[in-house]
Order: C-alpha cells, then sequence, then structure tokens
C-alpha cells in the first residue's frame, strides 16, 4: 500500500493554506533556534564560557514559547478545519515534533549547566571526543529538520542509522571516563559531569530520531517507530 | 490556483489520466480491502450506467458492499455516487433512456435477472431521502403504510411493526403518545427518523441513505448518525453524504468516486489518513471540489 506522495494542488481555501504554511514555518524557526542552543551550549563547554551557558540557559523560554505556539496552532487549525490524509498527517507530526524540538531544548539548559559547574574547575582532559559527538548530534538534528522541509524520507532513514554512531561515542566515552575515575577517585565529580554531557547529547540524538521517523510518517502514512531494524526504504 | 482553475483543469484531463484506475485494479483493490468482513451484501461488477446515449454516468465499477457495515459514497457533485446507490434498488429503472451494463448482486442473486421482483427488491432494499418526505398521514399510519400495502391486517400484528419500527429509529420515546397526530407536525429531525422508520417497516437487508442529514441542524444531524450506529447491528448501510465527516464518523468503509470512476475504495480509517491516490488525497483535504 503506497499513499499519495505526489506534491498537492493549492487549497481551495487559501486561508486554511496559509495557516499550513506558517505552521511549516514556525517549525523550521523552532528548529533553527534549537540548532543554535546545542551550538551555544556546546561552546559554553568547549571555550569555558559560562557567560555563554548563562545567556543560553535564558534563552531557554523562547524556545518555551515558541512549543506553546506551535501547539496553539495545530489545535486551531484541529478544531476549525478538520483536516484529512496529509494535512493531518503534517499538523499530528507537528505537535510530536514540537515536543521532541523542546526536550532538546531542555537538554541544551542541561549542557549548560554542567558546563558551569565543570568550568568551575581545572579541566579534566582536552575535550576530543565530546565535540565530534555533539557534532553528529547536531548534524542529526540538522537533517532531520531539512527532511522535515523537503518530505525526504531517505534523509530521514539516514538520521535514524545514525543513532548507531552517536551510541558508539557514549560507550567510548563511558570507558574513557571510567578509566579516569578508577585512576584517580579526585576526578570522579568532573568525570560524572562529564558522562551526563555524553548522557545529553545521546538524548538530543533520540529525539532527532524520533522527528525523522515522524518525518517518514508524515510523508509515507506509515509508522517506523519501535522496529527491531530500521527498514531500507518504506 | 483559483477554484474554477483547479475544476477546469481536473475536468480537462480526466479522461485520459492515468491515476484513474482501470476496472480490474478497482475490483481487486476493492476485494481485498473489505477483509475483516467476510460477507458481502452488495457485489458490484464492471457496471456501466447511462442516462441515455454514450455519455456514461457510471464508469467499469466493480467493488463489494460487506455485510452489516456501513459503507459511505464521498465525491465532488456530479461524480455519480447517487446514481451508483439508485442502481442498488433499481431506482434508474423509471427513467425512459437510462441503460445499465455490468453486475449487480445481491446477497449472491443478481438484482437485474428476470425472476427479480422489483417490488420485492425495493423492499429489502430501502431508501431514506435528501428531505424528509412522511406522507400527510398520522405518524402511525406512516409507518403502517408499507406492512398494510403488503397485506398485514391484524391490529396487534400491525402495532408491533409500528413500535418496532419506532424504536429502531430512535422515535418511539418522542411520538409514544403522538401516534395519532399528523407527521408533519413532528420536527425536520423526527420526519427523517419517521422514514427510516417507514423504510424499517418493510423489514429490508440494505438501507440506502442519499444525504440523510442535509436538511438538519446539528443536534439532529448527530441523532441519526448515532442511529446509524446503532442500525448497522440489523442492517447493512449504504450513505451517500457531500459531508466528509460525516462520512469519516460513521462509515466502516468508504468509496470515493469522481466523474463516474470509482477513484479508491477503503476502510475509511485508512482513506482518511492515508489514501493512495491523489485525487483522494486532494478531494478530502480541501484542494478542489
Amino acid at each position: 500500500m503506497e499513499v499519495s506522495t505526489v506534491q498537492p494542488r493549492m487549497h481551495t481555501d487559501r486561508h486554511y493554506e496559509q495557516e499550513l504554511r506558517e505552521l511549516h514555518l514556525k517549525i523550521l524557526e523552532m528548529g533553527g533556534f534549537v540548532e543554535k542552543q546545542i551550538a551555544n551550549a556546546m561552546g559554553a563547554l568547549t571555550e569555558r564560557d559560562s557567560e555563554l551557558a548563562r545567556l543560553t540557559i535564558e534563552r531557554d523560554h523562547t524556545v518555551n514559547r515558541m512549543e506553546v505556539e506551535i501547539d496553539d496552532l495545530c489545535i486551531r487549525l484541529l478544531a476549525l478545519h478538520q483536516p484529512a490524509a496529509r494535512d493531518l498527517r503534517l499538523i499530528t507530526t507537528a505537535l510530536k515534533i514540537t515536543t521532541d524540538l523542546e526536550r532538546i531544548g531542555d537538554m541544551s539548559v542541561n549542557l549548560c549547566e554542567r558546563a558551569l559547574e565543570l568550568n568551575e574547575e581545572a579541566q579534566l582532559k582536552p575535550f576530543i571526543d565530546v565535540p565530534q559527538m555533539a557534532e553528529v548530534a547536531q548534524s542529526m538534528l540538522r537533517r532531520c529538520l531539512d527532511a522535515f522541509v523537503r518530505e525526504d524520507v531517505e534523509q530521514a532513514l539516514a538520521v535514524c542509522r545514525d543513532d548507531d554512531i552517536i551510541d558508539g561515542y557514549n560507550e567510548q566515552i563511558f570507558r574513557e571516563l571510567l578509566g579516569y575515575m578508577i585512576e584517580d577517585p579526585r576526578t570522579i565529580t568532573r568525570a560524572l559531569r562529564l558522562l551526563f554531557v555524553a548522557k545529553y547529547l545521546e538524548r538530543i540524538a533520540d529525539h532527532a530520531t524520533n522527528i525523522s521517523e515522524m518525518v517518514v510518517f508524515m510523508v509515507k502514512g506509515k509508522s517506523i517507530r519501535h522496529l527491531d531494524r530500521i527498514p531500507q526504504t518504506v | 490556483m483559483h477554484v474554477n482553475g483547479a475544476v477546469m483543469d481536473m475536468t480537462a484531463n480526466a479522461p485520459g489520466r492515468a491515476t484513474v484506475p482501470p476496472p480490474q485494479t478497482a475490483a481487486l483493490r476493492a476485494v481485498s480491502q473489505t477483509g475483516g468482513a467476510d460477507r458481502i451484501m452488495i457485489g458490484v461488477e464492471d457496471l456501466c450506467m447511462s442516462y441515455g446515449g454514450d455519455t456514461l454516468a457510471l464508469k467499469h465499477i466493480s467493488f463489494d458492499i460487506p455485510w452489516r457495515h456501513v459503507t459511505a459514497f464521498i465525491g465532488p457533485s456530479g461524480c455519480g455516487k447517487s446514481t451508483l446507490l439508485r442502481c442498488f434498488n433499481r431506482l434508474n429503472d423509471l427513467l425512459d433512456d437510462a441503460w445499465v451494463t455490468g453486475r449487480i448482486t445481491l446477497d449472491g442473486v443478481d438484482i437485474h435477472e428476470p425472476r427479480v421482483d422489483v417490488t420485492e427488491l425495493r423492499k429489502r432494499v430501502g431508501m431514506v431521502f435528501q428531505k424528509p418526505n412522511p406522507f400527510p398521514k398520522s405518524v402511525y399510519d406512516n409507518v403502517a403504510y408499507g406492512p398494510r400495502l403488503a397485506g398485514v391486517r391484524a391490529r396487534r400484528q400491525l402495532d408491533e411493526i409500528v413500535e418496532r419500527s419506532l424504536v429502531r429509529a430512535a422515535l418511539w420515546d418522542e411520538v409514544r403518545d403522538r401516534l395519532r397526530d399528523s407527521a408533519l407536525g413532528l420536527s425536520g429531525g423526527q420526519q427523517q427518523r419517521l422514514c427510516i422508520a417507514r423504510t424499517l417497516a418493510a423489514s429490508p437487508d440494505v438501507l440506502l441513505m442519499d444525504e440523510p442529514c442535509s436538511a438538519l441542524d446539528p443536534i439532529a444531524t448527530a441523532r441519526i448518525e448515532q442511529l446509524i450506529h446503532d442500525l448497522k447491528e440489523h442492517y447493512t448501510i449504504v450513505i451517500v453524504t457531500h459531508n466528509m465527516q460525516q462520512a469519516a464518523r460513521v462509515s466502516d468503509f468508504t468509496a470515493f468516486l469522481y466523474l463516474g470512476a470509482l477513484i479508491e475504495y477503503g476502510p475509511t480509517e485508512r482513506l482518511f489518513t492515508a489514501p493512495e491516490m491523489r485525487e483522494t488525497e486532494d478531494y478530502i483535504t480541501g484542494r478542489f471540489g
């Protein structure tokens, strides 16, 4: 069974069409803002910039506001237009995507909080794996939003597959930090904080994976969540 | 794009569109998607119908309507949904120049076979119309009209039929004390339920409903929709509606017709969340029509 994926013609009701476009734009805007939040959080950590960390934490309320605005728009569209098919899938996807984006925003705040604590002490080790892991997580977020805009199922599936890379980094960072802690118990506090950092990045990648799965649903009308393996094609 | 532009575009391209499925495909798809409902009440095979001349009002339609489920026909005005509905009790026979090819079966029997008595067929396949059309008689006489015509004379038997029909049509409690009052004094929604009761009095297997709520207010509409849910326990229901949300609310299966062709047929839930055909998608999301 295959859903219709041909680009649809315009709505007869142009006001409705306009609101659906606005929804698209608002999600992109929120996605862009959240991307910046992660970048700033990582900057605060690697550059040991506590001022940037505090600023980023403060900006989280913008993410929260965007989530509420998008939810309101979705609820209004559902109530007033009784959307079906493609439009219904877009709106339900939007409702779920905003939750994921808001959680990513919260993860950025958590990253900043750990950065503030770590910046108080001497640096445990040079940052190598953590920035690389953050780079992959950020790229996953960027690409899943791109897949959302272009309705690109292949791209969305590729993002899902990248989750393995993130898990690999997580494992590696865990082993390395464990080594530090066994060798010198005085490093435990800092090592644990860094471990949290890796955990947050791993969660961000999970949210990007969720978004990608919703993009596949939005385009194809099929759920690929909770499968044992990521399908090659849908 | 402007509405008129969109409509003209669809019309201009219609006959040669690759997306209109050939009859065979539609039949196969329809059969595979009534899965879960194992008994077929109405079978339609390669049905073509014309009101005269070479112009086809229905083009090679094949699908199966499952027993004791609600099947809805949707589509823009003039797509053939009422025409198709009227084929099921041979109401189109009343028109002089109309002709039909293909097969329609009711519980496995071809309804165009010579041995089929059309009056008997119309008793088994009852119909409810857009505007409530009660007879200018009492509530009781409206419901008893059919059974009396069929020769039922015994008072007690008539009382029984009238009460049972009104109960099933969810009207009994409102009219039990006004059975001798004129049916024309009832509200629009009550009149429509009375017409449903009148149809039920003939003990049909199938109920055809042509826009049964379009003349009713939202509350009366909700009552009819609830009634449809209740009635499918005993009857196979086919409903034509312009209101897509109504089709989504009341039906188990939905058929989308466009320009006399069956474009897509399947479980209502799937049709309204992930339709396969572009035309269906455009129509149910309000992109034309």
